[in-house]
C-alpha cells in the first residue's frame, strides 16, 4: 500500500467525520503548572511508579540512542513518515514540566497533550487508557522526579494532510476506544493483575497484534502476529510459531531473564523489552507471564525438546571455548549445509547455554516462522556488544554473505533444520532485509 | 582465624612488627623485576648488576651503533625512549642506532620489564654507558692524536678537535676498546642540551606495526613451521581421566598429539587444522574436576577469611581511636589484563639445545624455568623476546612459552608456534588479584586527620617463572612440579599492599598487610598491582573526609602534604582542570579528584574529571579528564602522554565494568561477551594530560601512575552526582542505577 | 581451490573451504595486517574489507569468497609509502602495542569511504565492534578525523 493511498484515504475519512468530529475534535489546553518539587512526592509512590515505567517501556520510546533517558528524541519510522518521541523529563520548556497530574492523565488517556492537541497512536494510548488512577499518580510522580533535560524533539516528518492534528480526532472516533480496566471476576487476582499489565501499560498488543491500513490494531485478531521496525512480533498463544510450546514457566524466565533454553535469546525490538522487565518486579512479570500462557498455547513440540545439561561435570572444557570442532559435509550436499558447517555450526552446535551460547537453531522461532525476517535480520547484522553488560554478542554477515549464499543457507536452515516448507520467494525478502540493513548501528540500548 | 599472627611476627616475640623490620626485608628479597635492589657495584642502573660497558653498547666500523637492553618493548614505547637516551649521550643519530631487546643469549639480565621500571634501570645504565663510551672514545682519539681531551668534541658519531682533527666512531673503535667495567659516575649531558631526550621523538615500531611489517611473535613465520594447540582443563586442578586420541591423530594434516599425564597438545601443518583438532580434542577428553572456587557474589568476605601472614607496614603515634569518621571496607573482584592478542610462542628443539621466542617479560627467569622443568643445563635452553599484544602484567605470556617447548620438544628439529585461543587466556591467565581495604579515619577539631587505620587483604602479586611451578603445563605434566610458595612483595614497593601508606602527613596510622598465601583464583601481577584499590580507598577517604568537614577536596589534600611536587601536579592538575570556580553542573554531573605517588616512590600523578550519569540507566560517562603527572625528566613527553591517556582510559573500563566471573568450579568469564570492557560508546569524551617538567631528575616510570587516581576520580565524581558513596568495585550501573530512584534527588551536582 | 583477489592481485590459494579467511591471508598468503584476536566475531583485530565492507575474517570461511575482492592492511600502503588512513594513524601515533590498529584503520577505511567527514558519534559508532586494551581511544578517534582530512584534501586537489 502506498503512502499516497493511505493518506488519500485518511483525508477522506477526515473529511467525512465532518463537523461533529470537530466539535469533538476540539480539546481545550490545560492551565500549566510551576514544575513541582522533586521533594514533595512521596519515595514509595515514586518506586512503584519507576517499575510501572519499566513495564510500559517509557524509557524505550523516550530515548534516543546515546541520549539521556526520557529526553526523547527517538526516530520512530511508522507506514506514514518519520515521529520522533517527546522530552517526557520535568524540563518546563521542553519536557512535561508545566503538566499537572490531570494533563499527564489525560495524554495518557486520551492521547492529547497539554496545550490541547493530539497525540499521534505511535504513543500507544489505546493501552495506556486502560492504567489505573493510582497507577497513573504513581507514574506522575516517578516522571517528575527525574533529571529536568533540556532537549527539543526534532519535528515530525509526516505529509499532509497526516501532519494535521485535527485528523487524528477522526481516527480517534474510528479506532480509540478508551476504558478502565475492569477486573473479571472469573479469573484470580494474578491473571487480572497479567491481563491489566499486559494489555494496559505494557501494551504488548502494539506490535504482536497486526494492524489495519489505518495503523490501528485489528481487535479481531488480537495477537495474531504483527510486525515492527522490520522485525516480525511472532504470534503470541495458539498462533505461535515456536517449535516448542511457550509454558507461563518459560514465559515467565524469557520475560524475565531475556532467554529461555527451549527458545533462544530476545532480540531486536524485543531487547529493550525484556532489558525493562529484567528489572521490574518479578511478581508483576509472573503475573504477566500467566495471562500470556491464558491466551492458549500450540498442541505439541515439533522438535524433540532436549534433556541432558550440556555441562555434565567433566565434560565440554571450556578450553574448547565453547566452539565446536566442525565437521565437513560431504561433498555433493546442498551448499546451504556447506556454508552452515563453516560459519555457523562452531557456536550453534557448540552446547554452549544460552544467554551467551549460540541456540540451537531447531529450536528457534525465526525459523520456524510465517517468515523469513528476523532470521535475515540476524544474520544480516548480528547481535553487536551491548555496552558495558555481559551479554551475548554475535558477528552479522552482511559483508561476506552475499544474497545468493544467504537465500542457500536460509534454505538449509528452513527445510533440513526447521522441517518445513521452503519460504516462498526467499530472494525478495533477502534483497529487501540487506536493503534495510545498511548501514549497521553498532551502540545498542543499555541499561 | 582471621587474623593469624604471621611467622615472622612470631619470631620477633611480637604481635606487630614496626616499620623498620619491614623495610629491612628488602635487602633480601625479590622486588617485582626479579632483581634484587642492594646495590653490588655502586653503579648506576642496571649497570650494576651488568657492568662491562660492551654488555651494553657495540660500536660498529660503520660508525652505527647496537644498544643492548635486558627490557622488552610491551607497546609502552621502551624501545624509543631507550634508543632516545643512548642517541643523546654517545651523540649518535638515531637513524644510526639498533636496538636489541631481552635475549638470554645476547643482552644483560635485567630481570623482568615490569613495575615502571625500565626507563629507570635501563634507561638510567644505557644513558651512563652511552656517556661513558662516548668519553672513552674522545679519550682514544686524544691519545691518537695528542690533542686534550677538552677540546675534542663528539658529535653525530664523529670526534673532531683543533686543525681539522676528525675521527670517526667506527675508525676510533677497536675490539677490546669497550670491554671495560662503567665507573660509578659519568659525563651526562646537561638537561638544557639535549637534542633528542626529552623531544617527542615519534615511536620507531608504529610505522611497521601499521603497514603489516612483521612486528609480533604472532607474525614469526619460519619455512616449514607447524602450528600447535593445547587443551587446557576446564577448571583449577582438573585431571585427564582419558582420552581416546586415535581419531584425532587420524585427521589429515595432523602431524602429532602429545599427551603427557593432564597435558594435552596437537601439532598440525595448518593453523586451522591445529584449532579444530584441539576442538576435537576438547570433545573427546574426560576429565577429574575437583576445584572449589568461592561464591561470586561473596568474594569480599571469603578473602577475608583466609588465613593470613600480617605484617605491620605503618605504624606511627597513637592510630586507635574511639571512633571513626569513616569506617568502610573497599573491594575489587578479580581482573583479567585482556590482551587482545591471546598469548603466543614459537619454539624449536635441536639435539640438546631449545630456543624459545616469546614475548614474556622475562627472559631470563622464564629461562631458567624451562631449564628446570626439562632438566636442560640453563645454557642450553635460550629465550628471545619478540613483542606480542601489550600484556599489562603477567598475562599467558610465560605458560604459553612452556606449551609450545613441550609441544617442540615431542618433535626435534621443527619449529612451532602456538598461540592460545580467547577462552584460555580468558580463563587460565593469571589474574590480577581480587581484594579487600578497611579503612578507618577521624578527624581533629582542627579539619586534620587526627587518625588513620588501614588494612589490606590480598594474595600475591608475584607468582611469575622463575619456579617452574609457576608454569600450566608444569603442574599439569605427568610428573609435576608443585605450584611454588606465593611471594609477598615487600615494602616499600609491596605488593598487594603497594601505595597502602598515604602519602598524606599523618601524625597517627597505622597499616597493615594481611597477606593471603592462599589464592582462591590463580593470579599473580597486573598493572599497579595493589596500588590501584589502595589508592582507590584512600582518596575516596580524603573526599569523604573533605566532605564531613566542609573542605574542598583539592585544598583538603594539599594540607595534608609536605611533598612539594606532590603539591605541583595536585595544583597543576586543579588549575588546568578549572577546579576552582567550576560550574554547577546539570543533573547528573559530578567532579572528582584523585591522586597518588605510585608506589611512593615512582611518578606522581593527578587526575580531575568530570562525568555525567544517566539517572535512569546509570550509565556513566567521563565528559571529561585532566591529568597533572611528574616522572622527573622526561625522556619522550609524546610516550609520557600516551602512557596516561592509556592509563586513564584503561582504569575506567576497569572502574565502570570489569570483574572475573566464576561458578563454585570453573571460571565462566570466558570472552568479551562474559567479560566486556571499555568500547568506543563510552570512551572519555576528552582527556589532557600536563607534564610537570623536571630537568635533570632521575627517570621515573609513567605506565602504571593514573590507574588509582583515575579510579578514586570516578568514585569521588560518582559520590558528587549521586551523593552515594560506592566502595565495591566496579561501579557499574547496576550499582548506581538504584541510587537514583528514589524522590528528593538533588537536582544539580553539589 | 579458491580464486580471490586479494590486495589487487587475483591469488588462488589451496587452503580447505571452510578455512576462515584469517588463516589463508596469515598462512598462505603471509600477510600479518589481519590479527587473531578473539575467533568470535567479539574484538575486531581480524577486520579486512570485503568488496569494501568490514568483515571479521576469523568467521568467514573462504567457501564465502569465491571471486571476491578482499583488502588487507598491507592493500593500504607500505612502510615506505603509507596510505592516507595509516599515515594519520603514525601522525598521530595512535598505537601502543598496536595489536589492535589494523583492524582499526581497516575499520576507518570503511567508514571513511562511506563517510567522508565523520562526527565524533559516527566515529564512535563506527569503530564500536573493534576492541582496544592499552587506551589509545583517544588517538584513534583524533587519527580518522586526521584521516578524513587528509582524504578530502586529496579529493580537493584531484578535482
Amino acid at each position: 500500500m502506498t503512502i499516497k493511498r493511505i493518506v488519500t484515504t485518511a483525508f477522506i475519512l477526515a473529511c467525512g467525520a465532518g463537523s461533529a468530529a470537530l466539535i469533538y475534535a476540539w480539546q481545550p489546553a490545560l492551565p500549566p503548572i510551576a514544575p513541582p518539587s522533586p521533594t514533595g512526592f512521596d519515595a514509595s509512590e515514586v518506586r512503584y511508579g519507576a517499575d510501572l515505567a519499566l513495564i510500559g517501556d517509557c524509557r524505550t520510546c523516550h530515548t534516543a540512542p546515546g541520549g539521556r533517558t526520557f529526553a526523547g528524541g527517538l526516530a520512530m519510522p511508522t507506514p506514514f513518515g518519520t515521529i520522533y518521541s517527546t522530552n517526557i523529563t520535568p524540563d518546563a520548556r521542553t519536557g512535561i514540566g508545566q503538566w499537572s497530574l490531570e494533563a499527564f492523565t489525560r495524554a495518557m488517556r486520551e492521547g492529547v497533550d497539554r496545550e490541547g492537541r493530539h497525540l499521534y497512536p505511535a504513543f500507544p494510548y489505546d493501552h495506556f487508557s486502560l492504567t489505573t488512577d493510582v497507577d497513573m499518580k504513581a507514574l506522575y510522580a516517578f516522571l517528575m522526579t527525574r533529571d529536568p533535560i533540556v532537549a527539543e524533539a526534532p519535528a515530525n516528518d509526516l505529509p499532509f494532510p497526516i501532519n494535521v492534528r485535527l485528523v487524528l480526532a477522526g481516527w480517534k472516533l474510528l479506532f480509540f476506544h478508551p476504558a478502565r480496566y475492569t477486573t473479571d471476576p472469573t479469573h484470580d487476582d494474578i491473571w487480572n493483575r497479567g491481563r491489566y499489565l499486559v494489555e494496559g501499560l505494557a501494551h504488548c498488543g502494539a506490535c504482536h497484534t497486526p494492524r489495519n491500513f489505518m495503523g490501528a490494531e485489528t481487535r479481531s485478531e488480537d495477537y495474531a502476529g504483527g510486525e515492527v521496525e522490520g522485525w516480525s512480533a511472532f504470534p503470541l498463544g495458539r498462533l505461535s510459531p515456536a517449535p516448542i510450546p511457550w509454558t507461563e514457566d518459560a514465559l515467565n524466565h524469557y520475560l524475565r531473564e531475556g532467554w529461555q533454553a527451549h527458545h533462544g535469546v530476545a532480540l531486536g525490538p524485543m531487547r529493550p523489552v525484556v532489558e525493562n522487565l529484567a528489572e521490574a518486579p518479578a511478581q508483576d512479570v509472573a503475573a504477566m507471564a500467566h495471562y500470556l500462557a491464558s491466551l492458549g498455547a500450540t498442541a505439541g513440540p515439533s522438535v524433540q525438546i532436549p534433556t541432558v545439561s550440556p555441562d555434565a561435570s567433566g565434560q565440554r572444557p571450556q578450553s574448547a571455548g565453547w566452539q565446536a570442532a566442525i565437521s565437513t559435509p560431504a561433498a555433493g550436499g546442498p551448499i546451504g549445509r556447506a556454508i552452515f558447517s563453516a560459519a555457523c555450526a562452531s557456536c550453534h552446535l557448540s552446547e554452549r547455554p544460552l544467554p551467551l551460547g549460540g541456540v540451537d537453531l531447531a529450536l528457534s522461532t525465526s525459523l520456524s516462522a510465517s517468515t523469513p525476517q528476523n532470521l535475515l535480520d540476524i544474520v544480516l547484522n548480528g547481535v553487536p556488544a551491548s555496552d558495558g553488560n555481559p551479554a551475548l554478542i554475535m558477528p552479522g554477515f552482511a559483508g561476506s554473505m552475499t544474497n545468493a549464499t544467504l537465500a542457500s543457507l536460509l534454505t538449509f536452515l528452513r527445510v533440513e533444520v526447521a522441517g518445513k516448507s521452503a519460504w516462498p520467494d526467499l530472494p525478495a525478502a533477502v534483497a529487501a532485509a540487506r536493503k534495510a540493513a545498511s548501514p549497521p548501528i553498532h551502540v545498542r540500548a543499555t541499561r | 582465624m582471621r587474623h593469624d599472627i604471621s611467622r615472622r611476627a612470631v619470631l620477633q616475640g611480637t604481635g606487630a612488627l614496626i616499620l623498620s623490620f619491614a623495610l629491612t626485608r628488602r635487602a633480601f628479597a625479590l622486588t617485582e623485576t626479579g632483581v634484587g635492589d642492594t646495590s653490588v657495584h655502586r653503579l648506576p642502573g642496571d649497570l650494576d648488576s651488568t657492568p662491562m660497558l660492551d654488555a651494553w653498547i657495540r660500536i660498529d666500523p660503520d660508525d652505527s651503533a647496537t644498544i643492548f637492553t635486558g627490557k622488552a618493548e610491551l607497546g609502552q614505547g621502551i624501545k624509543t625512549a631507550l634508543l632516545q637516551v643512548a642517541a643523546e649521550e654517545l651523540k649518535l643519530p638515531l637513524t644510526r642506532l639498533t636496538l636489541v631487546t631481552a635475549d638470554t643469549g645476547r643482552t644483560p639480565n635485567e630481570g623482568y620489564t615490569a613495575a615502571s621500571h625500565s626507563v629507570q634501570d635501563s634507561g638510567t645504565a644505557i644513558r651512563n654507558a652511552a656517556a661513558q663510551v662516548r668519553e672513552i672514545l674522545i679519550g682514544e682519539a686524544s691519545r691518537r692524536t695528542g690533542a686534550g681531551a677538552d677540546e675534542l668534541v663528539a658529535r653525530d658519531g664523529v670526534v673532531t678537535g683543533p686543525g681539522g682533527l676528525r675521527l670517526s666512531y667506527g675508525e676510533l673503535v677497536s675490539p677490546q676498546l669497550l670491554h671495560v667495567e662503567a665507573q660509578p659516575t659519568s659525563n651526562l649531558t646537561d638537561p638544557k642540551d639535549f637534542t633528542v631526550m626529552d623531544k617527542p621523538v615519534p615511536r620507531v615500531d608504529i610505522p611497521a606495526k601499521l603497514t603489516g611489517v612483521a612486528s609480533y611473535v604472532q607474525d614469526m613465520r619460519v619455512p616449514g613451521m607447524l602450528h600447535g594447540r593445547v587443551v587446557r582443563p576446564p577448571s583449577y586442578g582438573a585431571r585427564l581421566v582419558s582420552i581416546d586420541a586415535t581419531s584425532v591423530e587420524g585427521m589429515t594434516g595432523v602431524v602429532k598429539v602429545v599427551k603427557d599425564g593432564s597435558f594435552l597438545g596437537v601439532i598440525a601443518e595448518k593453523e586451522w587444522t591445529a584449532i579444530q583438532a584441539m576442538r576435537q580434542l576438547a570433545a573427546l577428553a574426560k576429565w577429574n574436576e575437583t576445584a572449589e572456587l568461592p561464591d561470586e557474589s561473596r568474594l569480599a568476605e571469603a578473602l577475608m577469611a583466609l588465613p593470613t601472614q600480617d605484617t605491620v607496614i605503618l605504624d606511627v603515634g597513637k592510630p586507635d581511636a574511639a571512633q571513626y569518621d569513616v569506617d568502610a571496607s573497599f573491594s575489587r573482584p578479580y581482573l583479567a589484563h585482556g590482551s587482545i592478542g591471546p598469548s603466543c610462542a614459537v619454539a624449536r628443539m635441536d639435539s640438546d639445545t631449545l630456543t624459545v621466542w616469546t614475548h614474556t617479560q622475562g627472559v631470563f627467569p622464564l629461562r631458567n624455568a624451562l631449564a628446570e622443568l626439562f632438566a636442560m643445563p640453563r645454557e642450553n635452553v635460550r629465550c628471545i623476546q619478540v613483542e606480542g599484544a601489550g600484556c599489562y602484567g603477567q598475562n599467558g605470556a610465560d605458560d604459553v612459552g612452556a606449551d609450545v617447548a613441550m609441544l617442540a620438544r615431542a618433535l626435534p628439529g621443527r619449529t612451532v608456534r602456538v598461540q592460545w585461543m580467547r577462552e584460555q587466556e580468558h580463563a587460565w591467565e593469571p589474574f590480577g588479584p581480587g581484594m579487600v581495604v578497611h579503612l578507618q579515619t577521624a578527624l581533629g577539631a582542627d579539619g586534620m586527620i587526627s587518625t588513620w587505620r588501614q588494612e589490606v587483604w590480598s594474595q600475591s602479586h608475584m607468582m611469575r617463572p622463575g619456579p617452574p611451578g609457576t608454569l600450566l603445563a608444569a603442574r599439569e605434566k605427568a610428573d609435576p612440579f608443585p605450584p611454588p610458595p606465593p611471594v609477598d612483595l615487600p615494602m616499600p614497593e609491596g605488593g598487594g599492599d603497594r601505595n597502602a601508606i598515604p602519602l598524606y602527613v599523618l601524625p597517627n596510622a597505622r597499616a597493615v598487610n594481611h597477606f593471603l598465601p592462599e589464592m582462591l583464583l590463580r593470579g599473580s601481577s597486573m598493572r599497579s598491582l595493589g596500588g590501584y584499590l589502595n589508592v582507590f580507598a584512600i582518596e575516596s577517604t580524603m573526599d569523604d573526609l573533605a566532605r564531613l568537614s566542609k573542605q574542598d577536596p583539592v585544598a583538603f589534600r594539599l594540607r595534608h602534604l609536605a611533598d612539594e611536587r606532590a603539591k605541583a601536579v595536585i595544583i597543576t592538575a586543579a588549575e588546568r582542570f578549572g577546579w576552582d570556580g567550576r560550574p554547577k553542573l546539570p543533573a547528573g554531573g559530578g567532579y572528582g579528584f584523585g591522586f597518588a605517588r605510585y608506589k611512593n616512590l615512582e611518578a606522581w600523578c593527578a587526575v580531575a574529571l568530570e562525568i555525567s550519569i544517566d539517572q535512569d540507566t546509570g550509565r556513566t560517562i567521563v565528559e571529561r579528564a585532566t591529568a597533572a603527572v611528574d616522572t622527573g625528566q622526561v625522556v619522550n613527553p609524546d610516550g609520557v602522554r600516551n602512557q596516561i591517556e592509556g592509563g586513564i582510559v584503561q582504569a575506567t573500563s576497569w572502574t565502570l565494568f570489569e570483574g572475573v566471573r566464576f561458578d563454585r568450579r570453573r571460571i565462566t568469564s570466558i570472552d568479551w561477551a562474559a567479560y566486556p570492557i571499555l568500547r568506543f560508546a563510552h570512551v572519555p569524551r576528552a582527556i589532557d594530560v600536563h607534564i610537570v617538567d623536571r630537568p635533570g631528575l632521575p627517570f621515573l616510570g609513567a605506565g602504571e601512575a593514573a590507574q588509582g587516581p583515575t579510579g578514586a576520580a570516578i568514585a569521588n565524581a560518582v559520590r558528587d552526582a549521586t551523593g552515594q558513596r560506592l566502595h565495591a568495585l566496579p561501579l557499574d550501573a547496576a550499582k548506581i542505577r538504584p541510587q537514583n530512584l528514589l524522590a528528593g534527588r538533588p537536582r544539580a551536582g553539589t | 581451490m579458491t580464486h580471490l583477489i586479494v590486495n589487487g592481485e587475483l591469488r588462488t590459494v589451496s587452503s580447505d573451504p571452510d578455512t576462515p579467511l584469517l588463516y589463508v591471508l596469515r598462512d598462505e598468503l603471509e600477510l600479518n595486517g589481519a590479527k587473531f584476536g578473539c575467533g568470535l566475531g567479539q574484538c575486531g583485530a581480524c577486520t579486512v574489507l570485503i568488496d569494501g565492507q568490514p568483515v571479521f575474517s576469523c568467521l568467514t570461511p573462504l567457501l564465502l569468497l569465491e571471486g571476491r575482492e578482499v583488502r588487507t592492511l598491507e592493500g593500504l600502503g607500505t612502510l615506505e609509502n603509507p596510505g592516507p588512513v595509516q599515515a594519520a594513524f603514525i601522525a598521530e601515533q595512535a598505537a601502543q602495542c598496536g595489536y589492535c590498529i589494523a583492524g582499526m584503520i581497516m575499520r576507518t577505511q570503511a567508514l571513511l569511504e562511506r563517510s567522508p567527514n565523520p562526527d565524533d558519534d559516527e566515529i564512535r559508532g563506527a569503530l564500536e565492534p573493534q576492541l582496544c586494551r592499552c587506551g589509545t581511544h583517544m588517538r584513534i578517534i583524533r587519527a580518522v578525523k586526521h584521516a578524513a582530512r587528509s582524504l578530502s584534501a586529496a579529493a580537493e586537489a584531484t578535482k
